[in-house]
C-alpha cells in the first residue's frame, strides 16, 4: 500500500505519463502542489510571467511535439489568466492539461479570497473539465485528463483541485497505468470505397488539407494521395507544412489571404476532398458561393464537422492517417493533364505577388531573408494580424510541426509565450517568433522568462506603429474612419528586450541588414531583432468578410 | 427540472421529438448539457433530468424541434464526455406528456 498527500499523488501521475517541463505560476491555492513538485526529479518547473503566457508556453510545447503538455496556476485570477490560452488550444484542436488550485472544498460557494467558478467558467472552452472532490479521485481524473486531451481530435483539459484536496492524504494499492489515447474509430470500407470512386471519376479535384492532418501525423500520407492521384492541393492556415510549399501541387493557403489563383482553382473544383479541415469562414468565404460545382467528401476524426457547414457527398468518420492508409491502395494513378495544365494557367495568370521581396526591411522581404538563413529545421511561429499573414503567404513551409500560429482564436500575444515553450521543448530547434508591436505587447512580460531559460527564440518584431489588421479594415471598409488603430507614441522595443536581458539588433539602423540578420539568427540564444516597416502595406489579396472567396479585392 | 433553454423556433413548423440522454451522474453535468444549447443555439423546447436507481448514471429528457440541425445537436451530444448514450423517440412520448398538465 503507498500513502502519499493529493498533490504528491499528482506529481507522480505526471512524472509517470511522461511529462518533463511543467509551466506556471505558484498562488496560495496550489501551494501544496508546488510543495510536492519542489521535491520531483524527473520535472522541472519553469516560472511564467503571466498565466496567459504559462498556457500559450504548455501550447507551444504541445504544438511542436503533438504530446499534451501541463500548466499550473492558483486560483481565482491565476485560473482566469488561462482561460484564453484554453480557449486558443479548444479552437486549435492542441492537447492540453491545466491544473488550477481552488479553494478548499467547504470555501467553494462563499466568495472566499480567489475563488472563482473556473469549472464552470471553462466548461464552453475545454474538451472536459473536472472539479476534484477527493484526493483519491484523483487517481481516475488524471489518467482521463490526459486521455482525454490526446483522444480523437486533441483538446485541454481543466482539472481543478481545492487547496484541502492537495493537502488530504490517499492510500491505494498501486498507481494507475499512465493514460494512452483511445482506440481509433473502425475504418468505414464502404464509405472509403465511395470516396476512392469518386476520385477517380473527378475531373477537377482539389484536396483540401486542415490542421488534423498535421494532428494525426498523416502529412506524409496525405503529399502520396495527392501525388498518385494528380491532386492540386491546398491547405488552411493551420496545415501549413504539411505539403511543402514548393511542392508542383501545392496550391498553398486558401481563404481570405490566400492566392488569387487558389480561390480560383477551388471555384473549379468538380470534387473536393476535404481532410481533416472545417470549413472555417476564413476559409471558405460565404458558404454557399465555395466550390459551387464540387462534390465533397469529408474525412475527420470528429464526427460533429461531418456536415456542420457542408453536407459531404461522401461522409468518413475515422482517423485520417488510417483513412489515408485505407483509401491509398484503392485509387487510381492519374496524371490528369487537363485539369494540372489548367490550374497551372491560373496560377500563372493570378499568382500571389510578393511586393518588395528583396528588401529584406519590408514586410515580404525580412520574411525572406529570414527563411534564407535558417533551414527548415527551424520552427516558425507567429503572432496574430498583419505579419501573421505576411509569413504565411512569404515563408516557404515544408514541414509538418515547422509552422506554430494561433488560428481559430486568433490570439494577439500567443506569438512569444508559444515560440518559448517550442524552444523548451525542442531546445536542438531554432525557433523563430515573428510579431508584430501589437501582438508583441501583449505578452511581453515574457521576454522575462525567455532570458531566464535563454531559449533559442528570435523574435523578429515588424512595427509599423499601428494595430495594422484594424488600420487595414477601417481604411477598407469603414470610409477611412481611423480609430483605436494607431499607437501615438512610439515604444522603444529596443532598449525594452536590452532590459529584460536580451540580445538586441535593430534593422532600422543596421548598415547591412541582411548580413546581420543572418548573423543573429545564427547565434543561439534569445534575441529580439526590430524593423520597422511601413504602415500603409496592406495585406492583400483580401477576401471581404462574408463575401465569397473569388471576390477578393487587390492593393 | 423543466425550462425553456433558449428561444423558441419562430415558425415552428417542424416536428418535435424526444430526446433520452443517458449520462454519469456528478454536479457539472446539467451544466455541460444545457449549455451546449445555448453555446451552440440549439432550440430545446424542456429538460427533464433525474438521477438512476444506482446513483452513478442519470436520464435526462429533451425535447427539441427535428429540424435540419438535429442530426448535428445529437452528435454535438454526443461529443461530451459525460454522454454515454442518445436515444431519439417521437414526439408522443409519454415522459413529457404526463408533465403537460403541470405547465397549463
Amino acid at each position: 500500500m503507498m500513502t502519499m498527500t493529493g498533490a504528491e499523488l499528482i506529481v507522480r501521475l505526471l512524472e509517470q505519463q511522461g511529462i518533463e517541463t511543467i509551466v506556471g505560476i505558484p498562488g496560495g491555492a496550489i501551494l501544496p502542489l508546488y510543495d510536492a513538485l519542489s521535491q520531483s526529479k524527473r520535472i522541472r518547473h519553469v516560472l511564467a510571467r503571466h498565466e496567459q503566457g504559462a498556457g500559450f508556453m504548455a501550447q507551444g510545447m504541445a504544438r511542436v511535439t503533438g504530446k499534451p503538455a501541463v500548466c499550473f496556476a492558483s486560483s481565482g485570477p491565476g485560473a482566469t489568466n488561462l482561460v484564453t490560452a484554453i480557449a486558443d488550444a479548444r479552437l486549435d484542436s492542441i492537447p492540453l492539461v491545466a491544473i488550477t488550485g481552488q479553494v478548499p472544498l467547504a470555501m467553494i460557494g462563499t466568495d472566499a479570497f480567489q475563488e472563482v467558478d473556473i469549472y464552470g467558467m471553462t466548461i464552453p472552452i475545454t474538451k472536459h473539465n473536472f472539479l476534484v472532490r477527493s484526493a483519491a479521485e484523483l487517481l481516475e481524473v488524471i489518467p482521463q485528463a490526459f486521455r482525454i486531451a490526446m483522444s480523437g481530435r486533441p483538446g485541454p483539459v481543466l482539472v481543478d483541485v481545492p487547496k484541502d484536496v492537495q493537502n488530504q492524504l490517499v492510500t491505494f494499492e498501486r498507481l494507475p497505468v499512465p493514460a494512452v489515447p483511445d482506440p481509433l474509430p473502425p475504418l468505414d470500407e464502404p464509405a472509403i470505397a465511395a470516396a476512392a470512386r469518386l476520385i477517380d471519376e473527378a475531373e477537377r479535384p482539389v484536396l483540401y488539407l486542415g490542421g488534423g492532418v498535421i494532428h494525426a501525423d498523416a502529412a506524409p500520407l496525405a503529399v502520396t494521395l495527392a501525388e498518385q492521384t494528380a491532386m492540386p492541393t491546398t491547405m488552411t492556415l493551420m496545415a501549413l507544412g504539411a505539403m511543402p510549399v514548393d511542392h508542383p501541387l501545392s496550391l498553398g493557403m486558401l481563404g481570405m489571404h490566400g492566392a488569387r489563383y487558389t480561390n480560383f482553382v477551388l471555384q473549379e473544383a468538380d470534387l473536393l476532398v476535404c481532410v481533416g479541415a472545417r470549413f472555417d469562414d476564413r476559409a471558405i468565404g460565404k458558404a454557399s458561393q465555395f466550390c459551387p460545382e464540387a462534390k465533397v467528401i469529408h474525412i475527420d476524426i470528429d464526427r460533429a464537422e461531418l456536415g456542420k457547414i457542408r453536407r459531404p457527398d461522401v461522409a468518413i468518420h475515422g482517423d485520417v492517417k488510417a483513412v489515408l492508409q485505407a483509401l491509398l491502395p484503392r485509387v487510381r494513378a492519374q496524371l490528369r493533364k487537363r485539369w494540372l495544365s489548367h490550374v497551372a494557367g491560373l496560377k500563372s495568370r493570378f499568382p500571389l505577388v510578393l511586393e518588395g521581396r528583396e528588401d529584406p526591411r519590408s514586410h515580404y522581404g525580412l520574411v525572406q531573408a529570414v527563411a534564407k538563413a535558417l533551414d527548415d529545421e527551424a520552427v516558425v511561429v507567429t503572432d496574430v494580424g498583419q505579419h501573421q499573414m505576411w509569413v504565411a503567404q512569404a515563408y516557404p513551409l515544408r514541414r509538418p510541426r515547422q509552422w506554430l500560429t494561433s488560428g481559430g482564436l486568433g490570439t494577439m500575444g500567443f506569438g512569444l509565450p508559444a515560440a518559448i515553450g517550442a524552444a523548451l521543448a525542442e531546445p536542438q530547434r531554432t525557433v523563430v517568433c515573428f510579431t508584430g508591436d501589437g501582438s508583441l505587447k501583449m505578452n511581453i512580460q515574457e521576454m522575462a522568462t525567455l532570458a531566464e531559460e535563454g531559449g533559442n527564440v528570435k523574435i523578429v518584431l515588424m512595427n509599423n506603429q499601428s494595430l495594422g489588421l484594424v488600420y487595414q479594415q477601417q481604411n477598407l471598409f469603414y470610409g477611412k474612419r481611423v480609430i483605436a488603430s494607431n499607437y501615438r507614441r512610439p515604444t522603444d522595443f529596443v532598449k525594452i528586450a536590452e532590459g529584460f536581458g536580451l540580445e538586441a539588433l535593430d534593422l532600422d539602423r543596421s548598415e547591412h541588414p541582411e548580413a546581420d540578420l543572418a548573423a543573429i539568427l545564427r547565434r543561439p540564444g534569445p534575441a529580439l531583432i526590430h524593423c520597422s516597416i511601413e504602415r500603409e502595406r496592406f495585406v492583400y489579396p483580401m477576401v471581404p468578410p462574408g463575401a465569397a472567396n473569388t471576390e477578393m479585392i487587390e492593393g | 427540472m423543466i425550462e425553456q433553454v433558449a428561444e423558441p423556433l419562430p415558425a415552428s413548423g417542424f416536428e418535435k421529438v424526444v430526446l433520452e440522454l443517458e449520462v454519469n451522474n456528478h454536479p457539472g453535468v446539467m451544466s455541460h448539457v444545457c449549455g451546449l444549447f445555448a453555446r451552440r443555439a440549439f432550440n430545446v423546447e424542456g429538460i427533464l433530468c433525474m438521477p438512476l436507481p444506482d446513483g452513478r448514471r442519470s436520464r435526462i429528457w429533451l425535447t427539441v424541434f427535428a429540424d435540419q440541425r438535429l442530426e448535428q445537436l445529437v452528435r454535438q451530444l454526443e461529443r461530451l464526455v459525460d454522454v454515454l448514450e442518445v436515444r431519439r423517440h417521437g414526439a408522443d412520448h409519454e415522459v413529457f406528456v404526463q408533465l403537460e398538465r403541470f405547465f397549463q
